[in-house]
């Protein structure tokens, strides 16, 4: 790591103020992602504002009978959190997929919207990488792209979103609360995220120095009867090469809300909006599922070794939505 | 090296640092660290971000005063500012476990943790699991069942289980390998490492009344 210098955040508004005001000063958080990309030395930065002593550590109900939870909620303690665990159960099975045990006490919520991608021509530092080096092309497209995203890519950038806790977060219309510059503001999640589109290095619609301070999740009844569904290459602590976080809501045996949010796929966390579509009105079945695991990967543009991540994200989407079918 | 002997200047560190990064985790051990000085020594005068700040570490119920960059990890505050080698450098990126230790309880990963960010909270390491000569049960169950070969791994392994047991959630020994994931061992002594994991929770919940 280049040397930099740390401070604590004596509130909200001087974090953001320090940080808004140096165009190489950051936030920390857990410092999972952070820390490991400066001793990459792929993020450099001159001053880190530890943000973790702000009391934005609880988890809340809302007056609308959702969920608040503050940026600073670690990863085991929202996973194992009971109301979670009963009301949104797909994000507590999306966030102990991820990482270790460790990492999950240490990564933040806040932290966790913010992870970057685990591209490895991203990570290394010295190839062409327009997420990392603007304008200095993309090794990955015609390089080893097993990981790589197959929806939402553009010719700079087919990097894939890690997240599986921003996977569940989309699938419960999760809205991100902020503090920055230009005072507070909502950002609903499915608009936080960019696509790589020619700015891959512009990630999400935050500005510099705007803090996240909370994730709202809004009243789901149906959201009881979710699912995170992740393959990957080992059994534990791994990245996903394809997930799904679905729920349904099934009344008199027909489908009348359906959610099918995708992970490990695409460059940013992927809602499937149009085939969550086709399902309502449907009966929940096999015929119904698969037609929707088609649809959801409309538009797929795979290159070299990527190309079995179309057929293993329909599957695992149809598997998800057969498991919550199955709940009572 | 000695916890009070400055070492280069920052530039010369940081184009070291640069090549080190390109090297790979090998070259890395042989690093010269950011760590400068002890508490009571003068400050050397300031040369752009990153001079040294005094930070007080709270390690196996022991202060400590010492004088680092802000870029320093924890773990590397442990190992070369307190010559508390226990906890072993494995990856440098939180993807082995061999650097796990307990702050305020909670087992994490010393190599993505800045030292500076820990003051005020607990640490413990490996060095202060036992009780004196009085092994911890975790300590005396993977000497019993032979839960580790080479032992680079072992220091984390045993914080990372007594996380575990105090987490309390793993029952199952599928749930005792999920929760122990985390943790690498080159050697394979994982079927080992679970018998002892396993005995020393069986253990500890006969004891509850």
């Amino acid at each position: 790591m280049t040397p930099f210098d740390y401070t604590r955040a004596e509130g909200s508004a001087a974090a953001v103020k320090q940080v808004s005001g140096s165009a190489k000063a950051t936030f920390l958080g857990g410092g999972t992602c952070l820390i490991d990309l400066m001793k990459l030395h792929v993020e450099n930065h001159d001053l880190l504002v530890d943000i973790t002593p702000l009391p934005l550590d609880r988890i809340e109900a809302t007056a609308g009978g959702g969920v608040r939870i503050g940026a600073n909620v670690r990863n085991s303690e929202l996973a194992h959190d009971a109301t979670i665990y009963k009301n949104y159960p797909a994000l507590s099975e999306a966030l102990l997929s991820g990482a270790s045990p460790q990492l999950r006490n240490m990564a933040t919520v806040g932290g966790n919207l913010m992870q970057r991608t685990r591209c490895p021509y991203f990570r290394n530092g010295f190839s062409p990488c327009n997420k990392r080096e603007p304008k200095s092309g993309c090794a990955a497209k015609d390089g080893y792209n097993r990981s790589h995203a197959v929806l939402g890519v553009s010719e700079h950038c087919i990097a894939t979103h890690p997240s599986d806790m921003c996977v569940a977060l989309i699938a419960f219309d999760a809205v991100v609360k902020t503090h920055g510059p230009k005072g507070e503001r909502a950002i609903p999640i499915t608009d936080f995220h960019l696509v790589p589109g020619d700015t891959p290095d512009r990630e999400t619609v935050l500005e510099h120095g705007e803090l996240i301070t909370a994730v709202e999740l809004p009243a789901a009844p149906w959201a009881m009867r979710s699912h995170y569904l992740k393959v990957r290459d080992r059994a534990s602590y791994e990245f996903a090469l394809a997930s799904a976080a679905v729920a349904l809501e099934v009344v008199d045996g027909v489908i009348k809300t359906a959610r099918v949010a995708l992970g490990g796929v695409a460059t940013k966390p992927w809602r499937a909006a149009d085939a969550e579509k086709s399902l309502v009105g449907q009966k929940p079945g096999a015929p119904a599922f698969a037609a929707t695991a088609e649809m959801a990967t409309k538009g797929v543009a795979p290159r070299q070794f990527n190309g079995f991540k179309v057929a293993l994200v329909r599957r695992v989407i149809v598997r998800a939505l057969e498991t919550v079918a199955a709940m009572k | 090296m000695s916890p009070d002997q400055d070492i280069d200047s920052a530039a010369d560190r940081r184009e070291f640092m640069e090549g080190v990064a390109v090297g790979g985790i090998g070259v890395a051990f042989a690093a010269a660290l950011p760590i400068t000085a002890t508490a009571d020594e003068p400050v050397p005068p300031a040369r752009g971000p990153g001079q040294p700040v005094p930070v007080k570490l709270n390690v196996n119920g022991t202060d400590h005063d010492l004088k680092l960059e802000p870029r320093v990890t924890l773990l590397d505050a442990l190992r070369e500012g307190l010559h508390l080698t226990g906890s072993k450098k494995g990856c440098d990126h939180g993807q082995c476990g061999a650097c796990t230790v307990l702050v305020d309880g909670r087992r994490v990963n010393s190599c993505l943790t800045l030292a500076v960010a820990t003051v005020g909270r607990k640490v413990q390491t490996v060095e202060g699991l036992a009780d004196g000569d009085v092994l911890h049960p975790l300590q005396l169950a993977f000497i019993k069942h032979d839960a580790f070969q080479c032992g680079y791994c072992t220091p984390g392994q045993l914080c990372s289980a007594a996380g575990l047991l105090k987490e309390g959630r793993a029952k199952s020994d599928d749930e005792i390998r999920e929760e122990m994931s985390g943790n690498i061992c080159r050697c394979g002594a994982y079927p080992n490492i679970l018998v002892a994991v396993r005995e020393v929770r069986q253990g500890a919940l006969k004891e509850k009344p």
